[in-house]
């Protein structure tokens, strides 16, 4: 049983402080992703795991042992890279067998581990090949094979995707989650992509600046999005932000136009707050064109500056206050721009922030 | 049918060029392999005899003391302290230089590009400039005319070169390439030896040729600093052939040879690792 647990870690690079002392625990078995802008200390915090970058304060620990001070390779954890960092000088076997070989295992064992996994990600065929003969997807595929041959305690992952083509990067996606059905282990899978994320993870991880934003299930920061950071991070197009103040028991824009509290969130605000309303394009269609039918709504009307079709969905661009904000239709028909359309917003999908911290209003 | 006609215009244009230049740069070395198997009186005749008329190996023989006419020269000491005093400079050599190349490609410190750069111009001074001040200090040691005074000599005109030439190579691996094998099981010292080590051999094989080319030819320096056969090399050994009012061509030219065969043997060895072969493309997408 292997899960990993980070308390209070902290990583200094001089006196340049990049990751805040931060928490996390993941269970034995568990996906989680880290997901953030890059910069936001991802990397980081996932070479802290693997032992290649010394932690300034706090523990780590892999299963039951506190690993802050063990060399990587008593940590017993295997590492994708970005750029897959396979040896050149040596052929698809070698690479595969490489770990098992240090660790000194007998020759027969190597050959039925490093078979197995090749078996696993489809590589037989390619055994004998050097990695400069190999495609984008094939090294890959090697990176993977050469992660899971040793039976690690907990698999190591760092945008593995980024190198590869949007198509490839789907397919391998999916790869990725049947091999972890697969191969059940720890995962801590490091991405800038929230799409990988919501759609790798057990749990998403959102950094930023060093600090960790949200943790939770995809579905839990997708739909409870703690601040105005994860709201606008995840989910794409992004959650439209718009600025107003509560009113008498209602939102009201800055252009005077009033909507009512969610009734949901009634509680959580009070009179003269300024706060930021979040709505997601989702959840602000034309009349007609919902995708679910929403218990409490409201209407307003939006001229829409620019339609992009998406085929069974069209994006439209409105002006709001001042701001753009975005709609979607479902079921989409011919829209000119110009022309102006009654918008259902869903309120019970409907977001507040407090406008000065950022935070959302709603109780956790 | 033209544009035939032109493209082999062209090549064979191409290949009389090389062939030209390759005479020019090939001919005075083949005169002096040449000479070493012609009597003296062939190589001095005027008008200048240019096909040989009479190959001989007595030039050979009588350096190292075989036939009628003999020179007393201790070609075999001169051979052996070049030997000794190139492979010895040109290991020292590397071992510095992959430790010094390693520690900058791969390690932030203090004033690092000022220690490159004092490397750098250390090399742009001319060895001879050095000679005084290098004399003076070995007779004060006890170096002057010991091999390990030369070993010295060489060992910090090449360490320069091959840190620079090595760094490169170095520079070139992508430390996620060490870190992928620390996080497979190694060491840091394994990792090294197993991956970085191999990557960079072509280098490393450049950087020895190098040294070693230079050790064993280096004349200026070893001219002043041996006396004896304790530490006379090959290129100082040739001046023996100048006596105070004759030159013995033929000798040197034959001596020569035995200079030259060396440096030809290595460089054909270590040859197939200086073709860079390996492409980087385990770690490319
Ligand atoms: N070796 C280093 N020295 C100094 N700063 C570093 C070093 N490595 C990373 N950083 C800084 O730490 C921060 C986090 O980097 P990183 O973890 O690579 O971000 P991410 O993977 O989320 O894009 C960045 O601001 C980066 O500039
Ligand atoms: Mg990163």
């Amino acid at each position: 049983m292997a899960g990993i647990s980070l308390q209070n870690v902290v990583k200094n690079y001089g006196r340049l402080e990049v990751v805040h002392g931060i928490n996390l625990e993941i269970d034995h078995n568990e996906f989680v992703v880290l997901v953030g802008p890059s910069g936001c200390g991802k990397s980081t915090t996932l070479r802290m795991i693997a032992g290649l970058e010394d932690i300034s304060d706090g523990d780590i620990s892999i299963g039951d042992r506190v690993v802050n001070d063990l060399p990587p390779r008593k940590r017993n954890v295997s590492m994708v890279f970005q750029n897959y960092a396979l040896y050149p000088h040596m052929n698809v076997r070698e690479n595969l067998g490489f770990g098992l070989k240090i660790a000194g295992q007998s020759k027969e064992a190597v050959e039925q581990r490093v078979q197995e996994a090749a078996d696993i990600l489809g590589l037989s065929e390619l055994l004998e090949r050097i990695p400069a003969e190999l495609s984008g997807g094939q090294r890959q595929r090697v990176a993977m094979g050469r992660a899971i041959v040793r039976h690690p305690e907990a698999f190591l992952f760092d945008e593995p995707l980024s190198n590869l083509d949007a198509k490839l990067r789907v397919q391998m996606r999916t790869e990725i989650k049947k091999l972890h059905n697969k191969v059940r282990t720890t995962v801590v899978y490091v991405t800038h992509d929230q799409v990988e994320a919501m759609t790798l993870a057990d749990r998403i991880v959102v950094m930023k600046d060093g600090y960790i934003e949200q943790v939770g299930t995809p579905m839990e920061v997708f739909n409870h999005p703690v601040n105005t950071f994860v709201a606008s991070f995840i989910g794409s197009p992004p959650m439209n932000l718009i600025p107003a103040t509560i009113t008498s028991g209602q939102v009201e824009f800055r252009d005077a136009t009033k909507i009512p509290v969610p009734s949901r969130l009634a509680g959580s605000v009070s009179d003269g707050q300024e706060v930021i309303f979040g709505i997601r394009p989702d959840d602000l269609t034309p009349i007609g064109h919902g995708i679910h039918e929403a218990r409490e709504t409201t209407d307003i009307d939006l001229t829409v500056d620019l339609a992009e079709l998406l085929g069974t969905e069209t994006l439209l661009y409105t002006t709001f206050v001042g701001q753009e904000v975005q709609g979607k239709m479902f079921d989409p028909r011919d829209v000119t721009p110009g022309e102006t359309l009654t918008f259902r917003l869903s309120l019970d999908k409907a977001h507040i922030f407090d406008a000065a911290s950022g935070q959302s209003v709603r109780r956790h | 049918m033209n544009r035939e006609m032109k493209k082999r215009l062209r090549a064979a244009g191409l290949w009389v060029t090389t062939f030209v230049l390759m005479v020019i740069m090939c001919v005075p070395g083949l005169w002096v392999v040449l000479s070493a198997f012609r009597p003296n009186r062939e190589i001095l005749a005027k008008p200048p005899i240019w096909v040989p008329e009479d190959l001989t190996l007595n030039n050979f023989g009588k350096i190292f003391g075989f036939g009628a006419e003999q020179v007393a020269i201790p070609v075999l000491s001169y051979f052996w302290n070049s030997m000794v005093i190139a492979l010895t400079s040109t290991v020292i050599a590397l071992i510095i230089g992959m430790a010094g190349g390693y520690a900058f490609a791969r390690f932030r410190f203090r004033f690092k590009n000022a220690w490159f750069l004092g490397l750098m111009l250390f090399r742009a001074v001319p060895g001879i400039a050095l000679s005084l001040p290098v004399f003076m200090l070995w007779s004060r040691l006890g170096l002057i005319d010991t091999q390990m005074g030369l070993i010295i000599v060489y060992v910090s005109l090449n360490v320069p070169f091959t840190i620079w030439l090595i760094d490169g190579f170095f520079r070139q691996i992508p430390m996620s390439l060490s870190e992928a094998a620390q996080v497979d099981g190694c060491t840091r010292w394994q990792a090294f030896w197993k991956i970085e080590f191999p990557l960079a051999r072509s280098g490393i094989a450049a950087a020895g040729v190098f040294a070693f080319l230079t050790s064993w030819n280096e004349f200026a320096l070893a001219s002043q600093l041996t006396r004896s056969t304790d530490s006379k090399t090959l290129p100082v050994g040739l001046m023996d052939f100048t006596a105070q009012f004759t030159i013995d061509w033929a000798g040197m030219c034959a001596m020569a040879v035995i200079i030259i065969v060396p440096a030809l043997i290595l460089t054909f060895l270590v040859q197939k690792h200086l073709i860079a072969g390996l492409t980087f493309g385990g770690v490319k997408g």
